[in-house]
């Protein structure tokens, strides 16, 4: 055995140690990296299998939109070197550190590995969207890669959309390619203050529709409807006006730059919800929302993607209020109490075809469960 | 050569009770059994290689691809999805003992929801007619494979197509937000819908591109873009492909992303001149398109700056589009290359390869060496933006032994691809023509892997045999066959 094992943990320092290591397995494995996320998902019992010496960024071209790190590498460690060129990650990862209590550093294969998408998700993808190769090892220690390293690519089938949002249970990334893209002259936040549900939703429906390059719209009852351009400086000054002459509405405030970046990240974070001791993550279709919210009644919520996105806070679970309130969409249980996570179905249950295709597949990665056994339900 | 798979003659022996089977399943006249008829659906656009199938069955419900899969499944026939047969890499290809469900009848629209920014299509209804039925409120649907007016939604979904705006906006599986899937065992669920994302495994993007291998997709719900205010173009000359490239990173390193990027080389340039006289340049080595498009006040912008990028990267003559019309002529070179280039020669081969840019002028490079040593010539058009390269190979198939030439080369262009750190295939899919060469991108561990993502929905490995995984050991006779000049499948299809 070549990886370090130090208090129970299991530390590989190479893709080839994490494949031995899996191979070896003989109890299930919790692959961890930042551990920021490790309060998301049905309890798992198994030996935690840090993957924190698989970091540092392999290669990054900026002028192929194309950058590849090791899995473990900080997101922070990342966003530095994209700025350093002017670039970004189109999908603008959340960070629930401060909603799940985690005050470690989140890193790239566990938000891949979550799907987690943040506001710009609604003009600029998912995680998933921007995801376009790894290397990895199956729930069988195999080592095994797929997609690519270029931006356009269909070779084969899309395993990188499969792997993301599979939460560790089909396969450990050792290494993780991403497309980016440049990032703005200006980001310029407009919040139009009041409204309810229904009207803030037209809103920010109507908003996204125009020709306008709207990137975000949230709202946040505390503050009211959100609305952000991004782009070239000049750009973004027209299309200001030309989308609050659009819509007849008058921002109440302007935010640039720095400061319209923290608004979202913390929009998109659901920080406000922080103090609540239960959370829902929900996607509904956008013009559903209003209702939707009507039935969910929750302490305290937050709206993104137009509408489409729901985080709702509450004292406590009850799933069937949630799961009752929506016919079309997927709510996820994003922060509860390690007792209620294993009596509740964390993850939005699937009809029986798709729950029977999902258990194949986890036996085609993972025969033996190994990897994050039971975390999905 | 590519190998089609021998047909199992237990089944094909059965031809007439499967065939009797099926005409209970779909409406009269829905099962397509006579020989001049099925000659329809012999092949794709990969004209070369053609295979009569067992029978071809035009379902015309969801419920009845469900039947018919269903009978499939008990029966233990092979099936190959079918919607327009527009495929470039032979992913429409019958089997002798297969099934074709052809898709044609799936042509309605069902709902357009402006308000969700969305459209629910069945997937027979053509990409351009997606976006032409939203076209009066403004609206567009993003992947524009150059096949567009004839090729089908659910053969995007299928093939994960793209087209010459997919940098700026994404593939077909960016924008799918989900689709109506009809297992190998008959089974109908829904994968995704107006919302995003998956409440569980991504099984939508798996389907997306999964070339018709693990089921057949029915109903497809699309997300919709507002149409840019305006769209420009430039048109730039460069001395050198080196300085083209540099430009292309130039411009991307400058933070803008275009809406469209697009390079020739000078056999491309100068057939496309010949066949269209928009005014190119013929005293260039390469030549740029590039397109901006969005708010007025945005583009005329990035229209400057591109301009002295260009400038600063050895352009050799620059031209801005000042009208609509302008830029579609900018356009109209471009979107006849195939058929220009196809003037040249009696026959041609469109490669699809992607490479990192920064290897454009070496793979260039080596690609013109290899046309001494395979005695053929090559125009390269390439998607510069995201390095998605199609070379030309011109060739005479009534010339002996030059169809086999034109492979090989054409497979040593996608060997070079992936060896400078690229894929095999950027936009047309593996399908039967790029099959074998899988072993070449992905090690075994790699494709075994892939297999039993294939066998987790289709355990006996019914749907759409012979294509994507290199799998056959024995090799049928009959397969590829001389298709010549006006011959050509869909010649009214522009290809770019």
């Amino acid at each position: 055995m070549t990886h370090e094992t130090r208090g129970g943990v299991l530390r590989p320092r190479d893709a080839a140690d994490v494949a031995a290591v899996v191979a070896d397995a003989r109890r299930p494995l919790e692959p961890v990296a930042g551990g920021t996320k490790r309060a998301v998902g049905r309890p798992v019992e198994a030996d935690l299998l840090d993957l924190a010496g698989l970091a540092g960024i392999v290669t990054y071209e900026p002028a192929e939109l194309v950058l590849t790190a090791h899995a473990a590498t900080p997101l922070a460690t990342l966003e530095a070197a994209l700025a350093a060129h002017g670039q970004r990650l189109a999908f603008e990862p959340p960070d629930f550190g401060a909603l799940l209590g985690a005050s470690s550093a989140q890193t790239i294969g566990g938000i891949l590995g979550a799907n987690l998408s943040g506001s710009r998700r609604v003009a600029g993808g998912a995680a998933r969207d921007h995801f376009l190769g790894f290397a990895g090892v199956s729930g069988r220690g195999e080592r095994f890669k797929a997609g690519g390293k270029v931006v356009k690519n269909v070779t084969g089938y899309d395993l990188p959309k499969l792997m993301a949002g599979s939460w560790g249970t089909l396969a450990i990334f050792t290494e993780v390619t991403l497309r980016v893209v440049p990032a703005p002259e200006l980001d310029r936040t407009l919040v139009v203050p009041g409204a309810t549900p229904a009207a803030s939703v037209a809103l920010l429906c109507a908003a996204l529709g125009s020709p306008h390059d709207v990137s975000a719209a949230g709202f946040d009852p505390a503050r009211g409807s959100l609305l952000r351009l991004e782009g070239f400086a000049a750009s973004v000054e027209a299309r200001t006006a030309a989308l609050c002459a659009d819509l007849r509405c008058q921002p109440a405030e302007v935010v640039d730059g720095a400061a319209s970046r923290r608004l979202w990240r913390a929009h998109a974070s659901a920080e406000a919800l922080a103090a609540s001791p239960v959370v829902w993550r929900i996607s509904v279709p956008p013009t559903d929302a209003p209702a939707v919210l009507e039935r969910l009644r929750p302490d305290r919520y937050l709206l993104d993607w137009g509408g489409g996105l729901i985080h709702a806070a509450y004292g406590g679970v009850d799933a069937a209020r949630v799961r009752g309130a929506f016919t079309a969409g997927h709510a996820t249980l994003l922060k509860a109490g390690a007792a209620e996570r294993a009596a509740t179905a964390v993850f939005q249950p699937q009809p029986a075809v798709a729950a029977a295709a999902a258990a194949r597949l986890k036996a085609a990665f993972d025969p033996r469960g190994i990897l994050n056994p039971g975390r999905m339900g | 050569m590519i190998c089609l798979p021998v047909p199992d003659a237990a089944i094909v022996e059965r031809r007439a009770s499967i065939l009797r089977a099926l005409r209970e399943l779909v409406a009269p006249g829905n099962v397509v059994e006579d020989d001049t008829r099925l000659a329809a659906y012999e092949t794709d656009a990969l004209t070369a290689y053609r295979q009569r199938p067992l029978a071809v069955v035009l379902p015309e419900t969801t419920a009845e691809v469900a039947a018919v899969l269903q009978f499939a499944h008990r029966e233990g026939v092979k099936v190959v999805p079918r919607g327009a047969g527009t495929s470039l890499s032979g992913g429409a290809i019958p089997a002798a003992d297969a099934i074709v469900v052809a898709l044609g009848k799936f042509n309605r629209i069902l709902e357009i929801d402006y308000a969700n920014r969305c459209v629910v299509a069945q997937c027979g209804v053509t990409n351009l007619a997606i976006s032409h039925a939203v076209a009066g409120e403004g609206f567009y649907y993003a992947p524009d494979p150059s096949s567009q007016i004839a090729c089908t939604i659910g053969g995007n979904v299928a093939e994960n197509s793209g087209g010459v705006h997919c940098l700026k906006y994404g593939l077909t599986t960016n924008n799918v937000l989900g689709v109506e899937l009809v297992t190998p065992q008959g089974e109908v669920v829904r994968l995704g819908g107006k919302h995003l994302d998956a409440g569980h495994y991504d099984l939508l993007g798996l389907t997306v591109g999964s070339e018709g291998l693990i089921g057949i997709v029915t109903e497809v719900t699309v997300r919709i873009l507002r149409r840019p205010q305006t769209a420009r173009a430039l048109l730039i000359g460069f001395p050198s492909v080196e300085s083209a490239g540099a430009c292309v990173a130039a411009v991307i390193g400058s933070g803008i992303i275009p809406a469209g990027m697009e390079m020739m080389d000078r056999p491309a340039i100068a057939a496309a001149e010949a066949f269209v006289n928009v005014g190119y340049p013929l005293d260039v080595e390469a030549l740029l398109i590039v397109e901006l498009d969005g708010p007025a006040v945005e583009v005329d912008y990035l229209i400057e700056r591109v301009r002295v990028i260009a400038e600063q990267n050895a352009a050799a003559g620059i031209r801005v589009s000042t009208s609509e019309r302008e830029r579609l002529a900018f356009w109209a070179g471009r979107k006849a290359a195939f058929p220009a280039v196809g003037r040249l020669s009696p026959d041609y081969y469109c490669m699809d390869g992607t490479i990192p840019r920064r290897e454009l002028p070496r793979v260039l490079r080596e690609i013109n060496a290899m046309q001494a040593r395979y005695g053929l010539r090559v125009a390269n058009v390439f998607h510069a933006g995201d390095g998605n390269l199609h070379p030309l190979i011109l060739y005479d198939a009534n010339v002996p032994g030059e169809t086999d030439r034109a492979e090989a080369f054409g497979f040593d262009i996608l060997k070079l691809c992936v060896d400078v750190g690229g894929v095999l295939t950027g936009e047309h899919g593996v399908g039967l023509e790029k099959r074998d060469l899988m072993t070449y991108q992905f090690g075994p561990v790699d494709l075994e892997i892939q297999h039993r993502v294939k066998h987790a929905f289709d355990p006996d490995v019914r749907f759409n045999p012979g294509k994507v995984f290199p799998t056959l050991r024995r090799c049928a006779e009959q397969g590829r066959e001389h298709v010549h000049v006006g011959a050509e499948r869909f010649p009214h299809l522009p290809r770019f």
